[in-house]
């Protein structure tokens, strides 16, 4: 197995050396593929809404970014790394009030009428802005968006908006509806919702409730000699070992999104013909963190926190749970963000009798059977590595005499206990960098947002110099003056642990070797696949 | 035929109360469990503030109380109505009416394998108790019980589908094939091979030993000897007179198995991606959809009622002294 590394910048050096060895000045190691064939994916989920304007979210993307497309997608280069799709140009004004968007000529929606600004206008102003679970956040203080032709929109703002954090949200928060058809209808429950019309490489085709998806090519896509398959299959495989015996029997080609487990992937890494892909989750990177309830006294204490912080071996977490497929995170933003990522910050190394000082420090000393103190731990059940990290930390935080009890919940019955009723001590969870802070990450910190909120500050912890730096960056129009702002962001929030960050990771992709131009942008596995062909 | 209908209008009777018990014991033990659908729904989209939770709350008519919600769903039930699934937004019938079948193929399929083939083997095994046939059986039925059947599915898996390619993975029939008529049926039945017989193996080692157990019990009766005596070959005494008598109790067993083998298919489903009932149900409670699992599991309860009422008029077939009482009181 090849060694994982977790950063874009080591990914763009590897891409770098394939494109001077094959010599071909400025290309991404893309792949020339034929035209044709049929592609079949594992899919473990099917979302009940399948509109990415509405729902911005990975499994919805996973299927309908191959059918509707947003302005821009993320990029391994280009500018502020995005690549066009329906938009050719961004540009914000100089006050941060507004945002101008040229878009495509010549793209027509899958029905055949021509796509203009006033579907983005319609999209921005009854979509995202009012509907969707992030849009709700990037667009909150959007005004109007203006049309003065086809092929123009302005966005209008209310307050400065940052161009950085809307060229970062572009790729989630910006899909195009087409406003034919959901102008005057209740757009949550508009039918289009299930069986989508866009504009990209693929036509939404049929689902079959418990066995597929199946998307066809669409032979008007803009993109010159684009999409390269006939046909993709989205297939539902809920159970992982179906998934991995699937592409052994080569029913199916390709199964993203680590569907087949880590533990499995030694050995299927060598079947022949199946190949092992870690890039293409860049732009998707998950954060293993571990959230504290401030509202109980004792982890109230900056020394308690710093003790935890001291008893986790980063780099034994790495390598067990996650088998190596991830990286040890120093702060609350992952270094695969290279644009914000601030490595000068305060660290905690692994070191036992450290933590075991703090605590003496603090005022807890064993008692006589060696422990200091009990704390509930709540890991989420999302992922199997958050459940397995939180066995570990439990008996990590017994060397430093910490008694915690695992409570072990279902997904609605865990957000229930740790984000409404605050019934926990210590959790364990996973938040997703989205590209920029403000989007993701602030929001894990700040104080003031009411209860309930999922993934979000609801451990009772509230910084003012914190949320001081938070609603400044908000504002802060000038990207390097605001990036500046978010390197102390991350000094102070490794400084103070309002939660501690402890690795971070991306996904696995396996897939048939036939199939080309896996994991060739930071968002693949939720990016249209336009390039991505089938090999005799 | 009076009988059988006496028997069926009593059924049809008694089947009321077990249906309302049903539905309010799922109900309260939904309502016991922390979370809603909200939430569940929620998590998939990553989060959302607190404004969108409480207007889905309000669509979905989360916001009454436990007690307004189960009166609103018993009395739509009363006019048949099983209402709306929260996280497929779709009508719970039509849900129900596309995976129900798949799941019947299923169980019947393993149903008839068990009981036939479990018979079979149960009458060599119970022609002659101790013999070496009958060890072999014995020994053999009882590590088939004893094994997992999704572990038994996982390894028909991989030796009969990934190494060996007979048969596909999973699925119940070919993605997109456009197939129709006799080759899909073909088609379907190829898919269903690996998993009838994940789940119909377990099943097969009870009947099995069942009737190797009857048929023990009956060789010692006295008409056993009588037929002996009167000079009847053995191979008629085995199968007209002990293993028709053995016979009975297995009919009994396949009733209440109807039951078990709903329960098995959750497993079996979700190993071999069937689309069937068993995975609906889990669907149903990890999304926190109680419409959509108490119409699930109202229907699995008709399905069961059913079954015993058909295994009951059987049993009145084969026995003229059943039901004959229950008329005349």
């Amino acid at each position: 197995m090849s060694s994982f590394q977790i950063s874009r910048r080591g990914l763009l050096q590897g891409a770098a050396s394939i494109a001077l060895l094959s010599a071909l000045p400025g290309a991404v190691h893309a792949q020339e593929a034929p035209q044709g064939g049929r592609l079949v994916v594992a899919a473990d989920s099917e979302p009940r809404n399948l509109n990415p304007a509405i729902v911005a979210s990975n499994a919805v993307f996973f299927i309908s970014s191959k059918v509707i497309e947003p302005l821009a997608e993320a990029a391994l280069d280009g500018e502020g790394a995005l690549a066009p799709r329906l938009a050719t140009s961004w540009e914000g004004a100089e006050d941060g009030l507004s945002v101008t968007f040229k878009l495509r000529e010549g793209v027509t929606w899958h029905d055949g009428k021509p796509f203009t600004s006033a579907d983005v206008a319609f999209s921005a102003m009854e979509v995202w802005k009012p509907l969707q679970n992030l849009g709700r956040i990037v667009f909150a203080n959007l005004e109007g968006v203006d049309t003065p032709d086809d092929l123009t929109a302005v966005f209008r703002f209310s307050t400065p908006t940052p161009i950085q954090m809307i060229r970062n949200a572009l790729p989630v928060v910006t899909s195009v509806l087409p406003k034919h058809l959901y102008e005057g209808t209740d757009i949550a429950s508009n039918p289009a919702n299930n069986a989508p019309v866009g504009t990209g490489p693929f036509k939404f085709a049929e689902h079959r409730p418990g066995e597929y998806y199946r998307l066809t090519r669409n032979d008007a896509y803009w993109g010159e000699g684009q999409p390269k398959l006939d046909e993709i299959i989205f297939r539902i495989l809920p159970d992982r070992a179906a998934a991995a015996s699937a592409l052994e029997a080569d029913e199916i080609q390709l199964a993203a999104f680590s569907q087949v487990p880590l533990v499995d992937l030694e050995r299927i890494s060598k079947v022949p013909g199946l190949k092992v892909v870690t890039e293409g989750y860049e732009a998707l990177t998950y954060q293993l963190v571990v959230e504290i309830n401030h509202r109980n006294k004792i982890l109230a204490d900056l020394k308690v926190r710093q003790a935890i912080a001291h008893a986790i071996d980063r780099d034994f977490v790495v390598a067990t749970v996650f088998l190596g497929f991830a990286a040890p995170a120093t702060g609350p933003v992952p270094q695969n963000a290279p644009e914000f990522y601030n490595p000068d910050v305060p660290e905690y190394a692994y070191d036992v009798d450290k933590a075991n000082a703090l605590l003496d420090e603090a005022g807890y000393p064993r008692g006589a059977d060696g422990n200091r103190f009990q704390l509930r731990l709540l890991p989420a059940p999302f992922f199997s590595e958050t459940r397995q990290f939180g066995d570990y930390l439990r008996q990590a935080l017994a060397d430093v005499g910490i008694d915690v009890t695992i409570v072990a919940n279902d997904t609605p019955a865990h957000l229930k206990a740790v984000y409404a009723d605050h019934d926990f001590d210590i959790t364990v969870g996973s938040p997703v960098f989205r590209g920029d802070p403000a989007i993701s990450t602030t929001i894990l910190v700040q104080s003031g947002i009411a209860d309930g909120v999922f993934f979000s500050n609801q451990g009772g912890y509230a910084n003012a110099e914190l949320d001081a730096i938070i609603a400044e960056a908000a504002e802060t129009v000038d990207t390097e003056a605001r990036t500046a702002l978010y390197n102390d962001f991350q000094r102070i929030v490794a400084g103070d642990l309002p939660l501690i960050n402890v690795a971070e990771w991306g996904f696995t992709t396996v897939a048939s070797a036939r199939v080309a131009n896996v994991g060739n942008n930071p968002r693949w596995a939720v990016s249209n696949w336009a390039d991505t062909g089938l090999l005799p | 035929m009076k009988r059988a209908w006496t028997l069926v209008r009593r059924r049809m009777v008694s089947s009321i109360p077990v249906l309302l018990i049903v539905v309010v014991g799922t109900f309260l033990l939904l309502e016991m469990a922390s979370g809603d659908a909200v939430d569940a729904y929620l998590v998939s989209l990553g989060g959302g503030d607190a404004g969108l939770a409480q207007s889905l709350r309000e669509s979905y008519g989360l916001d009454r109380s436990a007690l307004a919600r189960l009166w609103l769903y018993v009395s739509a039930l009363a006019r048949l109505d099983l209402g709306v699934s929260v996280a497929f937004n779709r009508p719970i019938l039509d849900i129900i009416l596309e995976r129900l079948p798949n799941t019947l193929w299923l169980m019947g399929s393993a149903t008839v394998l068990a009981f036939t083939l479990g018979t079979l083997l149960g009458i060599v095994a119970g022609a002659k108790p101790g013999g070496a046939a009958d060890r072999a059986l014995s020994v053999g039925s009882l590590a088939l019980y004893a094994i997992p059947s999704f572990w038994l599915g996982l390894v028909l898996s991989l030796v009969f589908a990934v190494q060996l390619r007979w048969f596909p993975t999973a699925g119940i029939e070919t993605i997109a094939s456009g197939k129709t008529g006799l080759a899909r049926a073909l088609d379907i039945a190829r898919h269903l091979v690996l998993p009838v017989a994940a789940l119909g193996m377990i099943y097969l080692a009870l009947f099995l030993r069942m009737m190797r157990a009857g048929m023990a019990e009956v060789w010692r009766q006295d008409f056993v000897l009588a037929a002996r005596a009167k000079g009847l070959a053995r191979r008629r005494i085995v199968l007209r007179h002990v293993a028709r008598n053995a016979l009975l109790p297995l009919v009994t067993m396949l009733g209440l198995q109807a039951a078990t083998m709903l329960g098995g298919s959750v497993v079996i489903e979700s190993v071999f991606a069937i689309p069937g009932f068993g995975r609906l149900a889990y669907e149903a409670v990890a999304a926190r959809d109680a419409p959509l699992l108490m119409g699930i599991i109202v229907v699995s309860a008709v399905l069961v009622i059913v079954v015993n009422l058909l295994v009951d008029l059987a049993y009145a077939w084969l026995d003229p002294r059943v039901g004959a009482g229950e008329a005349s009181s």
